[in-house]
């Protein structure tokens, strides 16, 4: 008798927790991947500008700002890091507590080209990183973005990228907090950065 | 002599460089010509400009060439679906009475195969074609490489 009680409980428990997973399954695919998406951590392993493999693991503690593209980009990826040298400045002593970070998404050009010098030329407070090809893939489908080459005869190399050109931002405990669409001017970034300080 | 040519032309033009110069052809007038600083001669650089058609005929902005780059050509970034790529105009369109820009994140020049690194402070004439108003050159500030606007105490922006 005792022995049902128990098997009756385990049973209990166990219908529970698959209502419970099945609820929460239903739901993190029932909204997409807007802004109220539900919490992810998106992970990365990649080389900086020395070569040294850089993980998402040692920046926690920290706000990350991240953007994927590449140095041969003349119009959508300068006009953004300039935005993020901008909130960097604007931050003042706060900018500390910001790591903005840029991925190229076309590592062997962009290391060839030299990362480090391009970088710097927005500001010395933004990373490059450029990982294999495999180790970018995968730090994109971590963040949930596209990014994909495109054969153009016209461009430099003959091809050109195509990719997302939204600005990332990821909490001091490395969850996903918010994505700053293309164009989204450089104070209303710092305001949104305050906010949350 | 490329070199030289270049050099002579970026020395020739330079009392033009605060002058946010204007040029008209036929009913087009074409100002705030820009471009940014860019690291070393291996990347490319931009251009952006504002053209106005102040005729009642329709014309189109067709091609660009300077001799600062082996290989300018007109772009268009395109962000759709959340992703953004950068075809090659053929053309731009210069609809009459209309006023077009080419200005950071839509139309823009690329400069590819620069014949030198664009400095700040320098300037670099750049002809442009149209279809029916024929080629006009215009003087090109070359601000900074975190510039968001042409530098012009009339400009828009």
């Amino acid at each position: 008798m005792r022995l049902r009680r128990l098997q009756l409980g385990l049973w209990v428990a166990a219908i529970a927790a698959m209502i419970i997973f099945a609820g929460t399954k239903w739901a993190t695919q029932g909204e997409g991947v807007a802004e109220t998406s539900p919490a992810f951590t998106p992970v990365f392993t990649l080389a900086d500008e020395e070569g040294r493999i850089r993980t998402s693991a040692e920046f926690r503690g920290k706000f990350l700002l991240v953007f994927f593209g590449f140095t041969n980009c003349p119009d959508v990826c300068p006009t953004t890091l300039s935005d993020v040298a901008q909130v960097m400045d604007d931050l003042g002593a706060d900018a500390e507590k910001v790591q903005p970070l840029f991925v190229s998404i076309d590592p062997e050009r962009d290391r060839r080209l030299g990362l480090a010098a391009y970088t710097a030329a927005f500001h010395p407070a933004i990373l490059g990183l450029a990982g294999t090809e495999a180790e970018t893939q995968a730090a994109a489908n971590s963040f949930k973005i596209f990014y994909g080459r495109e054969n153009d005869a016209a461009a430099p190399d003959g091809y050109s990228m195509a990719h997302s050109p939204g600005l990332f931002l990821i909490g001091p405990d490395g969850e996903w907090l918010r994505q700053f669409t293309y164009g989204t001017p450089a104070a209303d970034i710092l305001s949104d950065l305050q906010s949350r300080f | 002599m490329k070199h030289f040519l270049l050099a002579a032309a970026l020395i020739l033009s330079a009392p033009a460089v605060m002058a946010c110069e204007t040029v008209t052809i036929g009913d087009l007038t074409i100002e705030h010509a820009w471009s940014k600083a860019t690291i070393g001669a291996g990347r490319p650089g931009v251009f952006y400009v504002e053209i106005t058609n102040a005729g009642s005929v329709d014309d189109a902005l067709i091609g660009i060439a300077t001799p600062a780059a082996g290989m300018p050509m007109l772009h268009e970034t395109v962000v759709q679906d959340g992703i953004a790529s950068m075809p090659h105009a053929m053309s731009i369109p210069v609809p009459a009475g209309q006023n077009v820009q080419l200005s950071p994140g839509g139309y823009h020049g690329m400069l590819m195969g620069l014949t030198t690194a664009l400095k700040e402070g320098d300037s670099f004439p750049v002809t442009l074609s149209f279809e029916k108003a024929g080629e006009v050159t215009v003087n090109v500030d070359v601000l900074s490489l975190r510039a968001e606007g042409p530098d012009c105490a009339d400009a828009g922006q």
